[in-house]
């Protein structure tokens, strides 16, 4: 797969393997500045990973306590007075029509973003790969500058295009933005990891008499599969993590992040509904990041220019 | 024959160019009508009046930079490009080089590339409660007070004051005697205004000072529950007040000091001769430290400049990380046989090496920064949003958030374009050279 950094392997989230074992003969004294300078790196490592967990845990808690709690002590008293956990938020939330039916509006707007892009994305991938016409560099070249640019250059005349076929802010809308947006990525990464194809495997299927689309079909989508993944990944995430998009575009059907920043107006009085939401939210891109850390890494680096 | 065979190859040809169209088109027409089309649209709004329709040339750029909001989120925005790619970077290099001879590194690479997964909004929930003003419930504000007061403990009775016409005034930051007083003459020191659950829990009921020839004093909250007592006598149920440092001033210049017992008596031993001014020192009142205002107008930016580093500081890291385990470990060898500190190597070999990798970080986060939208519009509280504003949160506020000022709007946008362009530029060849 081609990585961001051609010159260097993928990143993954193994170790390193540069454990730096320099000099051959280490003098005592260097010896014992190396240990206390790891003992120091650990400490700081260690600081480090408390640090970066906190924040999470204490959503993680605030969301276990009541709103009365939350508002008179700060969420880790419940570490020691572990007896005001409650799931009540939780199920208050499963109960709020509002927030169901905005993770339901984030399901119908994030699948097929997702498959669309896929789709789309993998054919004019192909053919940029795969079939020699007219001007396919420039559409490569213009389809890697559009994967940075901001979304705000289209979004005042896309409400036009849209109110024009009377589905501004309906989730066809959205999902049609997210689409647009999210093509030029797929296509640049697809069409270098379809440039991998053997060209042999090709010629071989066409050479069979095989129409192009079954090529595509059967050679090259079997082939790309793991390209495939990673990205419906990222696409996935990347809708069900948007706020933007369903502000401008999605206001009738608002997804879970809309549904949240409602809340937030009135931060602390609505801290139960905020902090179980919220989490709740967070609980689909952990699944994908846990279960699929590798695939995760790779497209994350890729794609962060977005 | 000739001819023929060009006529079948033209025909290849124009059926070629057909199946790419098939294959192609799809995406490029979303593209073109979504994407393309808008972008010109956007520029064409940008010159033109958004209610009258009327060509008004730069005007809409001229109230971009000459408004105030738009100027103070242009300039939020320079801050934000400067600062936090900066940031990130470097902690992600000083993460990187530490953890190799860390041997759970793996671990940390996880946690932080965790928050990655997560949603800005996400993130903003989490990090208002991280930022929360009031101590008792902020977690940072908790730290900062709980570390605050470890090296200097909170006074015991800040909000205190004495009893009104009972012959004390305000002098340092503490309480004295409008006159100097006698040595062998008790001082009767009352005051009011402790809330009943800060009243020290070694406090007993107030006791008159026993008789005798120091300089030698009361003080106690002179305050009877349910009512009753009088003012400047110690009645039944009154406690004094322990702890309290107490000075005796002459001529202006602090002579002794004293503290008070369970029932709020001192006594200054030595001090039996001529008069003196009693004062209640400063220390006794001054108010606690109460955290800091993360997101206030002040320092809102650094704020969520922080819960932004938070998210990204795992991304850098990693990459840089994916760098130096790529770097020839022949060099470093070299280097430290002939010596070299930790630190001559960090800054002369290893940074050069994996120099390029720390480019493509800086340009990735700075292309994400002059971006950021969702977690200005979600952390900073409603209150303190026009100090925390960017480019991106504007152009929302004035096209869509109740302004409707297309113009103006699109102004923003082709400035976000355009500040997007060089490390747009800069992206594109990177990545024309990496094809296979």
């Amino acid at each position: 797969m081609t990585t961001l950094l051609a010159p260097t392997p993928v990143p993954e989230l193994e170790p390193a393997g540069t454990a730096v074992r320099i000099d051959p003969q280490p003098g005592p004294l260097r010896r014992l500045v190396a240990r206390l300078g790891s003992g120091a790196a650990r400490t700081f490592v260690i600081a480090v990973g408390v640090f970066w967990l906190f924040p999470t845990l204490g959503l993680a808690v605030a969301s276990l306590r009541s709103a009365a709690d939350n508002s008179a002590t700060g969420w880790w008293t419940a570490l020691t007075a572990p007896a005001q956990l409650t799931l009540d938020n939780y199920a208050a939330l499963l109960g709020n029509a509002r927030i169901t039916g905005s993770l339901w509006n984030t399901l119908l707007i994030a699948v097929p973003s997702t498959v669309l892009v896929l789709g789309l994305g993998a054919l004019g991938a192909y053919a940029l790969a795969w079939l020699r016409f007219p001007g396919r560099d420039l559409v490569f070249v213009l389809a890697v500058a559009l994967t940075i640019v901001p979304v705000q250059v289209a979004v005042i005349p896309d409400a036009a295009v849209f109110r024009a076929l009377g589905i501004f802010g309906d989730i066809p809308a959205v999902i049609a933005f997210h689409v647009a947006f999210g093509l030029p990525f797929a296509v640049f990464l697809l069409r270098n990891y379809f440039l991998g194809l053997p060209v042999d495997m090709i010629e071989a299927a066409r050479a069979d008499g095989a129409s192009e689309f079954t090529v595509f079909r059967r050679v090259a989508l079997p082939f790309a599969w793991p390209a495939l993944g990673s990205l419906a990944i990222f696409q996935f995430l990347w809708v069900w993590n948007d706020l933007l998009v369903a502000l401008v575009f999605g206001f009738n059907n608002p997804p879970i992040t809309y549904a949240i920043r409602e809340q937030t107006r009135a931060f602390a009085t609505n801290i139960d509904v905020i902090a179980p939401g919220a989490l709740v939210s967070m609980a689909v891109p952990l699944i994908l990041f846990f279960g699929f850390q590798r695939y995760f890494l790779r497209i994350m680096l890729d794609g962060a220019v977005k | 024959m000739r001819a023929r065979s060009s006529v079948r190859l033209s025909r290849r040809l124009d059926e070629r160019r057909l199946i790419a169209a098939m294959f192609l088109g799809p995406a490029v027409m979303t593209v073109l009508v979504l994407v393309a089309y808008p972008m010109a649209h956007t520029l064409w709004l940008s010159l033109h009046d958004s209610a009258s329709g009327e060509f008004v040339g730069l005007a809409n750029y001229g109230r971009m930079f000459s408004g105030e909001q738009t100027r103070h989120a242009i300039l939020n925005n320079i801050v934000w490009v400067v600062v936090a790619p900066t940031i990130v970077t470097v902690l992600g290099l000083m993460l990187a080089v530490l953890t190799q001879r860390v041997r759970w590194s793996t671990a940390l690479k996880t946690i932080l590339f965790m928050p990655m997964a997560i949603s800005f909004l996400a993130v903003g929930v989490t990090f208002r409660l991280v930022y929360d003003e009031d101590p008792q419930r902020g977690a940072l504000n908790a730290a900062l007070v709980a570390v605050h007061d470890a090296f200097s403990p909170p006074s015991r009775y800040y909000g205190v004051a004495p009893r009104d016409g009972t012959g004390l005034v305000p002098a340092e930051g503490g309480y004295e005697t409008a006159s100097p007083v006698p040595a062998d003459e008790p001082v009767a020191m009352p005051v009011v205004g402790l809330p009943r659950e800060r009243i020290p829990s070694d406090a007993v009921p107030a006791a008159a000072p026993a008789v005798g020839l120091e300089l030698r004093g009361v003080v106690w909250l002179d305050f009877t529950r349910g009512g009753g007592g009088a003012a400047g006598t110690i009645d039944e149920t009154e406690v004094g007040l322990p702890g309290m440092r107490v000075e005796a001033v002459r001529s202006g210049v602090v002579v002794a000091t004293a503290t008070t017992d369970g029932s709020g008596r001192f006594v200054f031993p030595g001090l039996t001769e001529g008069d003196y001014t009693v004062r209640l020192a400063a220390a006794n009142f001054t108010e606690p430290f109460r955290g800091v205002t993360w997101l206030g107008p002040r320092l809102v930016t650094p704020a969520v400049i922080g819960a932004y580093i938070w998210i990204w500081a795992g991304f850098a890291m990693i990459l840089i990380q994916a760098g130096l385990a790529a770097m020839p470990r022949d060099v470093l060898e070299a280097a430290r046989v002939d010596g070299a500190s930790d630190w001559q190597v960090l800054r002369r070999v290893t940074v050069p090496l994996v120099r390029p990798i720390l480019v493509v970080v800086f340009v990735t986060l700075s292309i994400n920064v002059l971006k950021i939208f969702d977690l200005l519009y979600v952390l900073p509280p409603d209150s303190s949003q026009d100090e925390a504003n960017v480019v991106a949160l504007e152009m929302y506020r004035v096209s869509f958030g109740g302004g409707l000022d297309y113009g103006l709007g699109s102004a923003l946008a082709v400035l976000l374009f355009l500040l997007v362009l060089p490390a747009m530029l800069f992206t594109i060849r990177r990545r024309r050279k990496e094809r296979s």
